[in-house]
């Protein structure tokens, strides 16, 4: 039964962020604000979303001990969960300074060191 | 022996991706058990010698091999604990910040002082998955990141990196 | 316990999410607005595989959500990289 409740709270928490993401994507007015939106709430929803299908399968392994691909199932959703915590950060980090490059400012902007060097 | 040694490590990890991700599939050498079977073995040694012999001289670039020692691997599963602390408070914050939008958004220069590239790269990711924080550009030289941060405050390096620095100077320095 | 009917419901809900995303696609008044977009689609595909894996109990759609997040990581890196100008 508790299993039961943690399961509902991950499910909920992932579609509740997943939500968040996407309501930022268009709501905040930059490309950077979207950024932030974007890859922190949708990277955190999908580990929820991993950590509740880990639990389900680590639940089912264990009350049906002998059906491997429940276990097998598990450990393919830990290399899941570690592909998007790798790759998501880098991917955001790699358009933020292609964004940079291109010459978009920052709105609303109240510092931007950066561009103080580069106009050394 | 240079290159030996990259293609050992760089074998030695494939193979175990293979048997991580093949550990409990059908069927196995023990009856009754998780094992691997015979058939599993000899293929996934033979793919790891392939990537090896292909993948070592771009995985293993420098001559450092001190991430070779297990105590850093687990020091980096343990960082994890206080990393995912952090994203659980950064995602708090974010979710205020879209539902109320009050930004005060500006790109700060921090300079954690860490040496290794792996460091650099560990922490600029860190930053980016924790509050309010985005990673947008790296000066190699200088161990410089440049940070947008959607609510600027104060003392930028401390604030940002502060928590993650003594962390990551454990297992990649 | 059975939870394929929950799953396959939130794997409802993500498909909407890429649907609200995809006009950010359309109107991003930037290319990088554009990729950041697509960033987040991706995410929300590999999400809604894994959701997908769990309804129907098929560890295939777990392996090709791995395979999808690492080339669509690729792909985020090639856009921002072509964004930049090419050079160096």
């Amino acid at each position: 039964m508790i299993t039961f409740t943690i399961l509902y709270a991950f499910l909920i928490i992932s579609v509740l962020f997943n939500a968040l993401g996407v309501i930022g994507l268009h709501r905040f007015p930059d490309v950077y604000t979207r950024l932030h939106a974007a890859t922190k709430c949708t990277t955190f929803g999908t580990i929820f979303m991993t950590f509740a299908v880990i639990v389900y399968s680590g639940y089912m392994y264990y009350w049906n001990p002998g059906q491997d691909h429940y276990l097998n199932m598990a450990l393919h959703t830990v290399g899941a969960l570690v592909a998007i915590l790798v790759t998501n950060p880098t991917g955001a980090h790699a358009i933020a300074r292609a964004a940079h490059k291109v010459g978009i400012k920052p709105k609303f902007a109240v510092i931007d060191e950066l561009e103080k060097k580069e106009a050394k | 022996m240079k290159r030996s040694k990259a293609f050992i490590s760089t074998f030695l990890f494939a193979l175990f991706v293979y048997l991580f991700m093949t550990l409990a599939a059908g069927q196995s050498m023990v009856e009754g058990t998780i094992l691997w079977s015979i058939e599993e073995l000899v293929l996934g040694i033979s793919v790891a010698l392939i990537v090896g012999a292909v993948a070592s001289s771009i995985l293993c670039r420098s001559d450092d091999y001190r991430m070779l020692n297990p105590v850093r691997w687990i020091i980096m599963l343990v960082y994890t604990i206080p990393l995912f602390i952090e994203m659980v408070k950064a995602n708090f914050d974010v979710a205020y910040r879209v539902i109320t939008g009050d930004i005060k958004p500006g790109i700060v220069k921090i300079t954690p002082d860490l040496k290794t590239d792996l460091g650099v790269t560990f922490l600029a990711n860190s930053i980016t998955l924790t509050p309010g924080t985005l990673t947008v550009d790296v000066d190699d030289e200088k161990s410089e990141l440049y940070i947008h941060w959607i609510n600027v405050g104060d003392e930028p390096t401390q604030t940002i990196s502060g928590r993650f620095v003594p962390w990551i100077r454990r297992f990649a320095e | 316990m059975n939870l394929s009917f929950e799953f396959y419901l939130i794997v409802g809900a993500f498909i909407i999410f890429i649907i609200i995303s995809v006009l950010r696609l359309f109107l991003g008044p930037t290319a990088p607005d554009r990729a950041v977009a697509l960033d987040t689609i991706n995410t929300l595909v590999v999400a809604s595989m894994v959701g997908l894996g769990a309804a129907t109990w098929e560890t295939l759609f777990i392996d090709i959500a791995i395979v999808y997040a690492i080339l669509s990581f690729v792909t985020t890196l090639f856009i921002a990289k072509y964004l930049e100008g090419g050079g160096d």
